[in-house]
């Protein structure tokens, strides 16, 4: 046909280039204080001047100077390395609840959405139940049964937790279940957990990093006001929320050092975190 | 010989719940029987509402039939969920490909790992040979190893069409359906799939069943062919014939409207059900 | 197409094309970066007139009409000319580019569901582009219009909302509500390729009955030059941004002078016979992928090195206007070609 007369080489078949994704820079900002305070907790030892608990009696209520750089607190402690060891247990309550909360709520959610039927409403209902009692009457409750400490507000958390995850994770399963990759996986012959366990999950997997980041930041706040009504973590250990209770009778003295320090940490960590995880939830579900 | 491919009193009725029995139901597919030959194709050609995406969707077991029994190769098939013993069986009996390139392809995956699986779930070879078989698929299908660490997302609509392709034939199938498989694709790309299909149909002795609305399309890619309306056929037969003499006065009526040099638009006779 | 007017016989200037499109470019952000994605589209249309577009992905033709209505993202750069009765479009002021839109331009999309408000039943949504009339008014021209397209039923219909309606019931809604104000442009992008075709072919029937009895001009989007063809004057194939070729519809399958529409007229799989298609190697590019040379050339299988380098100016050639060097050689071999076709 003479229309074949003579076939130039074809062209490259593939498109110009990738489709670019642009950095957002809040989200690597936010990323980097996260990962920046991870550090301080594991190097703690390393980085803090002085032991949490090394009292000093001469060196109460002092402001900040060149020994102790955020200042001492009522028993002569140092507030900077209060703070820095405080994020070890500040920072290890909220990453148990949400490994925890987060597992709990995207079984729950992938489970409900592939299996459907009667699971599903169970489900459902199970979860707008747990709804109903706020996270932190939760753990308070949960301590009046099994005593104070990490543990039981720990647990009362994540149970608290799981139905907020699981509702945003279930929404984007069920709309990624009605693509057709997912029934071509079936046509291939793949099980179930394969299909729901590995081809879904990984659709929404940046979805769940995003979710995870959120209940961080509230799991810390709620965790840190229950040490500060003293029914979480007990006194002599360095915790956030602890200090600021702590500090309190200082604060009335004129020296708000503590109660700040440990309140500015919270803060920090919280926004840091709460930032990182809704810039995430944007970005992923801008690329469906 | 006996087909590879055999339906029989194929019927699927929808019941919508709740409401009086009988009250809400929809015949998508009534009492329709065919087969094919291996090595065969034999296009279902309708409009919307005609039943054939229910047949295609029948015969690759994603819904199970009201009543009536599929064969394929003499077995009847099975509805999914499959039993675990079996999985393997059954998916190289049927594949499919799907009209919708963008989302027919697991977007997280590059095309090595989504062939890779494949080949792994079904057969049993070791890595090297599983790379080769690898690009034997794509060779097959127009890739190439550019394409190969590729995810969906960089890739144009043909190129991905061509790895649901590849991802289709690594399953080893003797039956393929092609539901509008090129119905979403520009003129010219779906010029170059269609001449894919009947190559690869000539080299690997593939049994196709096309699903299509697009008459050209039908023509060009099928031996036999089925004319679907509201879930019955209504004229079955060499695709020649039922082009050039077309029995049946819905055919007719398909075949008037589509587009060519010298057509003009016109309106239907007044039938107010089908508005 | 584009050759000016001739001047009237007592000398005053010629009436100005109801729609004028000169060197248009546009210019998109696509993924961060400034893409052109139209580079100079000259189109000129009359009253009453026709003329249909054809393309394939990143030809531009969608937003070539999207720019007639000024209907592109926010910060979009369009240069050239867009003209309607003379008046410039993208200088329009706010009111007057309501007024235009209202009153001058009717627009049917693809998708209809896409393109209408769930929640209002038809009846309003048809009321909703005729505002200006009186009430008692409003109702009666609705109901006439859709009895035009074919809807018997049409007081019923009013009252129903669109999810109880089928898609080409539909899509005939939004043609009368299209042409319910009385536009003297229709603006169409690809209004029946989700339709059925015993469906789209009663679509372009009544849309060439209404055109005819009002003296509606259309400019009509497709990728099937068959259909445009059948329904338009003209045809202006649109690939890269640019239009390559235009000429007359019912002679373009014969007498395509462009090698772009006759590997797209070989390509297409014909009911009437079975035969190996003509592939145009590779796929269709946009305009920002698209070299200093003819937009073409790296698919063209007539390509020689000064494609590569110039890009073709359009020429005309009998009653076709070409953008290609070798328009004039390859004209017995593109009619060969699609002869065997």
């Amino acid at each position: 046909m003479a229309l074949t007369a003579r076939l130039p080489p074809a062209p490259a078949l593939l498109r110009a280039e990738e489709p670019r994704v642009k950095a957002d820079m809040i989200a690597v900002a936010a990323g980097c204080v996260c990962v920046a305070l991870l550090i301080v907790a594991i190097f703690a030892p390393l980085l803090a001047p002085f032991r949490p608990d090394t009292i000093n009696a001469a060196a109460i209520n002092q402001g900040p100077s060149a020994a102790h750089l955020l200042g001492t607190d009522s028993l002569g402690r140092d507030i900077l390395s209060r703070a820095l060891y405080g994020a070890r247990l500040s920072l290890l309550g909220p990453a148990l609840v949400t490994v925890l909360s987060t597992t709990l709520g995207t079984a729950l959610a992938i489970a409900g959405t592939w299996v459907g039927g009667a699971f599903d409403r169970v489900a459902a209902r199970f979860m707008d139940i747990l709804f109903a009692f706020p996270g932190l009457l939760f753990a308070v409750l949960a301590v009046v049964a099994f005593g104070a400490g990490l543990v039981a507000p720990v647990l009362a958390l994540s149970v608290a937790y799981t139905p907020y995850i699981a509702r945003v994770i279930r929404a984007a399963a069920v709309h990624e279940r009605q693509l057709p990759y997912l029934e071509t996986c079936q046509i291939l012959g793949y099980s179930s957990w394969r299909t729901a366990g590995y081809h879904l999950l990984r659709n929404v997997r940046l979805l769940i990093v995003a979710q995870a980041t959120l209940a961080f930041g509230y799991s810390l706040l709620d965790l840190a006001g229950l040490s500060f009504i003293g029914l979480g973590v007990q006194p002599p250990a360095a915790e956030w929320g602890l200090m600021v209770s702590e500090g309190d009778s200082s604060l009335l003295n004129g020296y708000p050092y503590e109660s700040l320090a440990a309140g500015a940490a919270i803060v920090i960590t919280v926004v840091a975190f709460n930032v990182l995880g809704e810039r995430l939830t944007a970005q992923s579900l801008s690329r469906q | 010989m006996p087909a590879l491919l055999e339906v029989e009193n194929l019927r699927k009725v929808y019941r919508a719940p709740g409401g009086k029995r009988g009250a809400h139901e929809l015949v998508a597919v009534d009492l329709l029987s065919f087969q094919v030959q291996a090595g065969g194709s034999v296009a279902i050609v309708g409009e919307s509402g005609s039943g054939k995406t229910t047949t295609a969707r029948l015969i690759a077991g994603l819904e199970s039939p009201t009543s009536g029994v599929i064969r394929v190769d003499g077995e009847a098939r099975k509805p999914l969920p499959w039993p675990r013993g079996e999985r393997a069986q059954l998916a190289r009996q049927v594949q499919m490909v799907y009209q919708d390139p963008f989302t027919s392809l697991d977007p997280s995956q590059t095309i090595q790992a989504c062939l890779d699986e494949v080949l792994r779930c079904h057969f049993t070879q070791d890595r090297k040979e599983r790379g080769s078989r690898i690009s034997e698929l794509l060779g097959q299908c127009g890739l190439d190893d550019r394409h190969r660490h590729r995810r969906p997302r960089s890739l144009s609509g043909g190129e991905r069409q061509r790895a649901a392709i590849a991802r289709a034939l690594a399953a080893g199938p003797q039956v393929l359906i092609l539901d509008e498989a090129v119905s979403a694709l520009d003129v010219s790309i779906q010029a170059q799939i269609l001449n894919l299909l009947a190559s690869l149909r000539d080299a690997l002795g593939l049994t196709y069943v096309f699903i299509s609305h697009d008459l050209g399309v039908v023509r060009q890619v099928s031996d036999e062919c089925i004319v679907m309306h509201r879930g019955a056929a209504v004229e079955s037969g060499v695709t020649e014939n039922i082009f050039s003499a077309p029995r049946a006065a819905y055919t007719r009526q398909l075949l008037d409207a589509i587009p060519r040099p010298g057509w003009a638009p016109k309106r239907r006779a007044a039938d107010p059900a089908s508005l | 197409m584009n050759t000016p007017a001739p001047s009237r016989p007592d000398g005053t200037a010629p009436e100005p094309p109801l729609l004028d499109l000169g060197g248009l470019r546009v210019e998109l952000k696509i993924g961060g970066l400034w893409r052109t994605v139209v580079q100079g589209v000259s189109l000129s249309l009359e009253a009453a007139q026709a003329v249909g577009i054809v393309g394939e992905s990143g030809s531009g033709k969608s937003v070539t009409v999207r720019s007639i209505a000024r209907l592109l993202p926010r910060g979009a750069r369009v240069g050239g000319e867009v003209r309607f009765g003379g008046e410039p479009i993208w200088a329009m002021s706010r009111a007057r580019l309501r007024r235009f839109r209202a009153r001058d331009l009717g627009i049917v999309y693809q998708d209809p569901r896409a393109h209408v408000n769930e929640m209002h039943t038809i009846g309003d949504f048809l009321a909703e582009g005729i505002r200006d009339q009186p009430a008692g008014e409003r109702r009666e021209r609705s109901i006439a219009a859709l009895q035009m397209t074919g809807i018997h039923d049409a007081d019923r219909r009013l009252m129903q909302y669109p999810h109880q309606l089928s898609g080409g019931l539909l899509q005939r809604v939004m043609i009368a509500a299209a042409i319910l104000p009385g536009p003297r442009l229709l603006l169409a992008d690809e209004p029946t390729t989700a339709l059925d075709v015993t469906t789209q072919s009663e679509v372009m029937a009544i849309l060439g009955e209404q055109r005819h009895a009002r003296r509606l001009a259309m400019v009509f989007i497709t990728h099937d030059l068959d259909l445009a063809a059948a329904v338009t004057d003209t045809i202006a194939v649109m690939y890269a941004g640019t239009i390559v070729e235009t000429g007359p519809s019912a002679t373009m399958h014969e007498r395509a002078r462009h090698p772009y529409t006759a590997g797209l007229l070989a390509a297409r799989p014909q009911p009437t016979r079975v035969a190996s298609l003509y592939t145009i190697p590779g796929r269709p590019i946009a305009a920002y992928e698209s070299g200093p040379g003819c937009v073409f050339a790296s698919r063209c299988a007539y390509a020689q090195p000064r494609c590569l380098e110039a890009r073709p100016t359009p020429r005309q050639l009998g009653d076709h206007l070409v953008s290609c060097h070798r328009a004039e050689e390859l004209q017995g071999a593109l009619h060969q070609a699609l002869e065997r076709a």
